[in-house]
C-alpha cells in the first residue's frame, strides 16, 4: 500500500519530480539498492576471477615468480621486460618454441578461418533453397558436430586418424597408402615441394629466420598432424556459422532477388553481385569470430597430442599452460599469454580494417548505411561503421 | 512482414514460372546434384558419429582390423564394462554431473538477477557495468588459464568444488541475453506489481521470472552446454583425481591412461557416454537452440 503515491511518479516522472523530490529519490534511492544488490553477484565473479587474474598475471609477467608460494610475496622480484624479451629476441629454447608454436598457429588460422566461412556459407546456401525438401535433417546433422565437447571429438578423431583407422581405410580403398597422421611432423608445403624434387630450402631461406626458427621452417606449412586438427576445427564449426549465414539469408527480401531475377542475372550472378554484398556484415561476424577462436586452439591439443611430433602441434596457448604448469616458468607462460591477448587484438582490429565497407562510392555508402540502420536486425552493422 | 515476404515469393515464383519450360530439364538435374552433394556431406558429418558407437562394442582386435563397418562381428559390452565397473569412469561422471548442476542453475539465476537489473532498474553506474561486461566479453578465454589459477591458489579454493563452480558461475554472454529478452517484454506488468506493493526482489522472482521462461530454457541450454563441455577451467583449478571431471579424465584416456594406448573401443565408448547429454539436450531443444545461435547475433 506505501507504494501507491509513488507511482504517478513513474509514470510521468518530469512532472512528479518536481512536484515532489524527495519522494522520488525515495524510490529511486530503493532502485538504486536493488540494483547494485542484483548486479553484485556478477561484478563479484567476474572481478575477481577476470579482471583481478588478468591484473596478476600483468604482474608475473614482469616478475621472477617460480611458482611456489604468493607471487604478491616480497620474495618475489621485479624483472622488467625479460620474460618478453626472451621470448621474441632471446634466441634460445624459449625463443624457438615461441616461434614454432606461432608458425604453427598461424598456418591453423589461415586454413581454418577461410576455408570454415566459405563451407558455412556453401552449406547454408545450400539448405536455404526454396524447393528444398528435408531442410531440418540436413541442417540438424551440420549442426550436430558443433555441440559435442572438444574432448569428445578429438578422441573420435585420434581414432579416425590412427595409422590403422577408418581415414587409411578409406584412402587404401583408393590404392593410396595414408600416412600415420598424427605421429607426422613433415610439413604440408615441404611434403609437395619433396614431391616434385625439392628437399632443401634456398640458402637464403635456410640461412636466415625469425623468432629462432628460418623462414624455410616458416615455410613449412602445417605438419600433417596440424592439419587434422584443421580439417577437426572445419568440422566442428562449420554448422554454427552455417546457421549465422541461414540467418542472414532469411533476412535478404524475396524482393531484392526478384528484381535481379527480372533483370536477367544468372544465378551466379545473383549469389555473387546480390546475395554476398548483402552478407557482409555476417562475414564480419564469422570472420571475427573464427579468428578469435582459432587463435586459442587449446583442448584438442591437450587431449590429442600435447605439441608433438616434434613440437608441430604446439600453439601458443598450449605452450603458454605447458611452460608454468610443467616447466615452473610462470613468468613466460604469463608473458606469452599477454603476447597472445595482442595478437588477437590487432588481428581483430586489422580485418575490420581490411573487411570495412569500401569500392562504393561515398553518396552510396551513406544510403547503404542509413538503411542498415534502419533494419537494426542486420548483424554487425554498427561494429562496422 | 510475413505477408510481404509471402507475395514477394509469390511473385518470384511466377516469374521463374515465366522461364520454366526453358530451363525444366536444366534445373531437375540441378536439384538432382544439390541433394547428391548434401547427402554426401550429411554422411561426412554423421558417419564419424556412427563408427564411433560402432566402435565401441566392437573388440580390441576388431576396431583396429575394420575400423570402417558399422555392425560389428562381434558384439561386446567389454568396453563398457570395463568403464563403468573397472575404472574412475563413474567417479568423473558424478563429479561432471555435480558441477554441471550447480553451475547451470547458478549461471540462470545470476544472469538472469543481472540481465534484470541491467534492462529494468534505474541506478546510478549502470551504462558503466554495462560498458565493463562489453569489456569483459573482449578478453580471450585461453588467455586466463594462468591468470584464473593464480587467483583460486591465493583465494584457498584450488582443489575444491568450490573453485571448480565459483569461477564459473556467471557470464557475460548469459548475461546479455537475459538483458535483450526482459528489455523486449511490457513494463506494465511489472508497474502493476510495484503498484500492489512489491519489491524490486519480489517482483522479479514471481512476475518477471515466469514470463521469462524462453530465455530461461535457452541459458539453461547453454549453461548446461558450457559447463559440461568445459575442460582447460579445470585443468587449472584441480589437481586431485578425485575431482577429475568427465573431460578431464577421458582427455587422459585419450593420452594412454588406463594403459589405454590402443583400447579404441573403451576410448570411444567413454566419448560417445560423454556426449549423450548434450545429445539429448540438443534433440529436446533443437529448434530452440538453431533460433538462439542465429538470436544471439542477431541482436
Amino acid at each position: 500500500m506505501s507504494a501507491v503515491p509513488a507511482a504517478p511518479a513513474r509514470q510521468a516522472p518530469a512532472r512528479g519530480a518536481r512536484r515532489s523530490p524527495s519522494r522520488r529519490s525515495g524510490v529511486r534511492g530503493r532502485e538504486a539498492v536493488a540494483g547494485w544488490l542484483f548486479i553484485s553477484p556478477m561484478i563479484v565473479i567476474l572481478g575477481l576471477f577476470l579482471v583481478v587474474p588478468v591484473l596478476m598475471a600483468a604482474w608475473v609477467s614482469v616478475s621472477d615468480w617460480t611458482g611456489r608460494g604468493s607471487p604478491l610475496s616480497p620474495d618475489v622480484g621485479f624483472v622488467g621486460g625479460a620474460n618478453y624479451q626472451k621470448l621474441v629476441s632471446g634466441g634460445g629454447l624459449a625463443t624457438q618454441d615461441f616461434g614454432t608454436a606461432l608458425r604453427n598457429n598461424a598456418w591453423y588460422v589461415l586454413l581454418v578461418v577461410p576455408i570454415q566461412t566459405a563451407l558455412s556459407l556453401f552449406l547454408a546456401v545450400m539448405v536455404n533453397r526454396k524447393a528444398l525438401r528435408g531442410r531440418s535433417i540436413f541442417r540438424t546433422a551440420f549442426y550436430f558436430p558443433s555441440v559435442t565437447s572438444s574432448v569428445a571429438i578429438t578422441v573420435l578423431f585420434l581414432f579416425l586418424f590412427s595409422a590403422s583407422g577408418a581415414v587409411n581405410k578409406l584412402l587404401s580403398y583408393l590404392s593410396i597408402s595414408g600416412p600415420n597422421w598424427f605421429a607426422d611432423a613433415r610439413g604440408v608445403v615441404h611434403v609437395v615441394l619433396g614431391a616434385v624434387g625439392i628437399h632443401t630450402g634456398p640458402a637464403a631461406l635456410t640461412d636466415h629466420g625469425f623468432l629462432g626458427i628460418t623462414w624455410w621452417e616458416w615455410l613449412a606449412g602445417p605438419s600433417v598432424a596440424m592439419s587434422v586438427f584443421i580439417l577437426m576445427a572445419v568440422f566442428t564449426t562449420s554448422g554454427t556459422f552455417m546457421l549465422l549465414f541461414i540467418a542472414a539469408l532469411q533476412q535478404i527480401s524475396g524482393e531484392v532477388e526478384e528484381a535481379a531475377l527480372m533483370d536477367g542475372a544468372t544465378p551466379w550472378q545473383r549469389f555473387r553481385f546480390v546475395t554476398l554484398p548483402m552478407l557482409r556484415p555476417t562475414m564480419f561476424t564469422v570472420v571475427t569470430l573464427g579468428l578469435i577462436g582459432c587463435w586459442q586452439v587449446f583442448d584438442q591439443i591437450y587431449t590429442g597430442t600435447q605439441g608433438g611430433p616434434a613440437k608441430t602441434t604446439l600453439t601458443p596457448a598450449y605452450l603458454s599452460y605447458q611452460s608454468s604448469f610443467e616447466g615452473q616458468q610462470w613468468g613466460r607462460g604469463a608473458a606469452i599469454a599477454f603476447v597472445l591477448f595482442a595478437i588477437i587484438v590487432v588481428l581483430t582490429l586489422v580485418q575490420r580494417f581490411i573487411l570495412r565497407e569500401r569500392g562504393v562510392p561515398r553518396r552510396r555508402r551513406a544510403v547503404l548505411s542509413t538503411r542498415s540502420g534502419e533494419s537494426a536486425a542486420v548483424p554487425g552493422a554498427g561494429a562496422q561503421r | 512482414m510475413s505477408a510481404t515476404t509471402t507475395t514477394a515469393a509469390q511473385r518470384a515464383d511466377h516469374a521463374r514460372e515465366l522461364r520454366a519450360d526453358r530451363s525444366a530439364g536444366r534445373r531437375r538435374v540441378g536439384t538432382v546434384a544439390v541433394y547428391a552433394i548434401l547427402v554426401l556431406f550429411v554422411v561426412i558429418y554423421i558417419y564419424p558419429f556412427l563408427v564411433q558407437v560402432a566402435t565401441s562394442f566392437k573388440p580390441d582386435v576388431e576396431a583396429i582390423a575394420s575400423p570402417l563397418s558399422l555392425v560389428p562381428r562381434t558384439w561386446t559390452m567389454q568396453a563398457y564394462n570395463d568403464l563403468l565397473l573397472r575404472s574412475d569412469f563413474p567417479l568423473w561422471l558424478r563429479n561432471s554431473v555435480i558441477v554441471t548442476l550447480l553451475v547451470t542453475a547458478g549461471r540462470v539465476f545470476i544472469d538472469s538477477l543481472a540481465g534484470y537489473a541491467l534492462a529494468r532498474l534505474q541506478f546510478r553506474g549502470r551504462g558503466a557495468v554495462f560498458a565493463f561486461l562489453i569489456g569483459v566479453m573482449a578478453v580471450p578465454g585461453v588467455v586466463l588459464l594462468i591468470p584464473k589459477f593464480l587467483v583460486i591458489k591465493q583465494l584457498g579454493i584450488y582443489d575444491t568444488f568450490a573453485g571448480m563452480i565459483i569461477p564459473l558461475l556467471a557470464d557475460a554472454a548469459g548475461i546479455f541475453i537475459m538483458k535483450n529478452f526482459f528489455e523486449s517484454i511490457p513494463k506494465s506488468v511489472e508497474e502493476a506489481a510495484r503498484i500492489d506493493g512489491a519489491g524490486p526482489f519480489r517482483t522479479y522472482w514471481s512476475v518477471v521470472l515466469p514470463m521469462a521462461t524462453p530465455a530461461l530454457v535457452t541459458l539453461v541450454i547453454l549453461s548446461f552446454q558450457g559447463s559440461w563441455n568445459e575442460l582447460s577451467h579445470f585443468i587449472v583449478a584441480t589437481q586431485d583425481p578425485d575431482l577429475r571431471t568427465l573431460t578431464k579424465g577421458v582427455a587422459q584416456l585419450a593420452s594412454g591412461g588406463l594403459g589405454a594406448a590402443l583400447r579404441y573401443p573403451l576410448k570411444l565408448g567413454a566419448a560417445a557416454i560423454m556426449t549423450i547429454p548434450v545429445a539429448v539436450l540438443f534433440f529436446i531443444f533443437q529448434r530452440r537452440i538453431m533460433n538462439t545461435t542465429t538470436g544471439a547475433v542477431k541482436e
